[in-house]
């Protein structure tokens, strides 16, 4: 059964910067893109590298060769080991989309009002009203 | 959720023992080796430098996609370059991966492409002193190879004669970028120093001999020059056999080191087809050449092929011989292979066993 986690507070992880968490025995990073925030399986799909060791970089393309076109600043993980790219929005490796990918998990930013208010208790702080939280759902 | 994880947790439940027959081990500074080194030969060194046959003699050939050519994981929180803290390699590394025995390979400094004949000896019996001192006495998991400079062959031979009886050593390494191809008879002493020493030759991937490291010339790209590495070994293969090394050394054996694999079948058959027509011009050659391959050559499995079904990957093995396959890892290296994920194949126990410990174990004569 899926259920929601309170993993972190926004300010606790700025933008370029990531956190390894764990999520019922899973080990899961979360990333900060320029505000965005995205959660992939810490584990490489490939030979089990730790994702979270690796460096966070663009999407590099060529419509021919020569010709160079850099976009997605920040928003693919590269695996510390083997250097395979994953994009964090999909948790899928761009050279074997549909084969090789990590498990990418739904992020949603909160009010500590709203969660305070709900169902949902932070496991390991206590939530408070002005802040905003990080919750992932597994 | 729609992903699908590729879990494979079921085979890191399976307690591991493994020989890894490619550790690289590094130095937090040079002066490590000063201890080892004749004031000579560390005068020279600040005086006039490493001289190998290419620029920034302090570099490699191509940039590697990572520093150090390492995995990003593998740096040292105490500062140095991966690979020189024993601790990390314990932690990261020989525990969790369950390695019994560990074989170092250095290759910083690259004593055998050494320009100056006599630095380049030095510097083997250093390295090699290095190794024993730093390494094997501080953990005895690890074992040493005996460097040589392949190029001033009366100072590799007795290098390895020194090194011999010694059982900190398991293997002599070459790199094989060598100023002619291995077969050539200028290196021949050093195949008989290795069988009188029972010692096995090991030829890992490297060396800097100022020829372009493809048949092509010289490529542009790093991934060029990392498959370049497939082609270096079948040059190397190719002159140990039809030069004569294996006819006139047939206890030699020779390990090829981080090569790769799946060219093997076809070369074999190759030179089969080449000898059966040509045979006259090799006339030294008294068996097809595969058998000398199949009987005198060794195989490391690290960067292990991953081609598209594991059939394909058990046809491969049954092709080279399960038996003639080592394990290694390559750490602290970028295309370091996990003893739990490498052969991407379900391998019964007993193969695995066999691939991660037992052919080594035989081979090395381990225990």
């Amino acid at each position: 059964m899926m259920a929601r986690h309170i993993v972190a507070t926004v300010d606790e992880i700025a933008p370029g910067q990531r956190r390894l968490v764990s999520v019922n025995g899973r080990e899961i990073g979360i990333f900060n893109v320029d505000g965005e925030f995205f959660a992939v399986g810490n584990r490489c799909p490939h030979e089990g590298a730790s994702l979270c060791k690796g460096r966070l970089v663009g999407l590099v393309e060529a419509s021919e060769p020569g010709s160079y076109q850099y976009s997605r600043r920040g928003e693919l993980i590269r695996c510390p080991w083997h250097g395979w790219e994953f994009d964090l929005r999909t948790g899928k490796s761009w050279c074997e989309p549909d084969r090789t990918k990590v498990r990418s998990y739904e992020l949603k930013v909160e009010p500590g009002g709203a969660l305070v208010e709900g169902e949902l208790r932070a496991e390991t702080f206590p939530v408070s009203i002005e802040k905003q939280y990080i919750v992932v759902e597994v | 959720m729609s992903t699908i994880e590729m879990d494979r947790s079921q085979s890191a439940k399976h307690k591991l023992r493994v020989i890894d027959c490619d550790i690289h081990p590094a130095m937090t500074s040079w002066t490590e080796v000063h201890p080892y080194l004749e004031k000579q030969w560390i005068d020279h060194l600040s005086v006039y430098g490493s001289h190998l046959r290419h620029a920034f003699s302090e570099a490699l050939s191509h940039p590697r996609m990572s520093p150090d050519a390492a995995r990003i994981d593998a740096y040292p929180d105490e500062g140095g370059p991966p690979g020189s803290s024993l601790e990390l390699m314990r932690k990261q590394h020989l525990d969790p991966n369950g390695v019994q025995v560990g074989m170092l390979i250095p290759l910083r400094w690259n004593p055998g492409s050494q320009r100056n004949l006599d630095f380049g000896a030095a510097l083997t019996r250093a390295m090699n002193t290095w190794q024993v001192e730093r390494w094997v006495k501080q953990e005895p998991r690890l074992r040493a190879s005996v460097l040589v400079a392949q190029e001033d062959t009366e100072a590799a031979v007795k290098e390895i004669d020194a090194r011999g009886g010694d059982p900190n050593f398991t293997q002599i390494l070459i790199l094989p970028r060598t100023d002619e191809p291995l077969g050539r008879r200028r290196y021949w002493p050093i195949y008989e120093a290795a069988v009188r020493n029972n010692l096995p030759i090991t030829v890992h991937v490297g060396g800097t001999n100022g020829h372009p490291s493809t048949g092509g010339g010289w490529p542009s790209y790093y991934m060029e020059e990392h498959h370049s590495v497939a082609q270096t070994m079948q040059a190397v293969l190719t002159s140990l056999v039809f030069e004569g090394v294996f006819e006139r050394f047939p206890k030699l054996r020779v390990v090829i080191m981080e090569g790769g694999l799946g060219w093997i079948p076809s070369l074999s058959a190759r030179m089969d087809k080449h000898w059966s027509r040509l045979r006259s011009e090799v006339p030294h050659l008294k068996r097809p050449p595969s058998e000398y391959v199949r009987e005198q050559v060794w195989f490391s499995t690290q960067p292990m092929e991953e081609p598209g079904s594991a059939a394909e990957l058990i046809d491969l093995f049954d092709r080279i011989g399960w038996d003639r396959l080592l394990f290694s890892t390559d750490y602290p290296h970028w295309d370091f292979d996990d003893p739990r994920y490498a052969f991407k194949a379900n391998l019964s126990e007993a193969q695995r066993d066999q691939l991660l410990y037992g052919n080594s174990r035989n081979f090395y004569g381990l225990g």
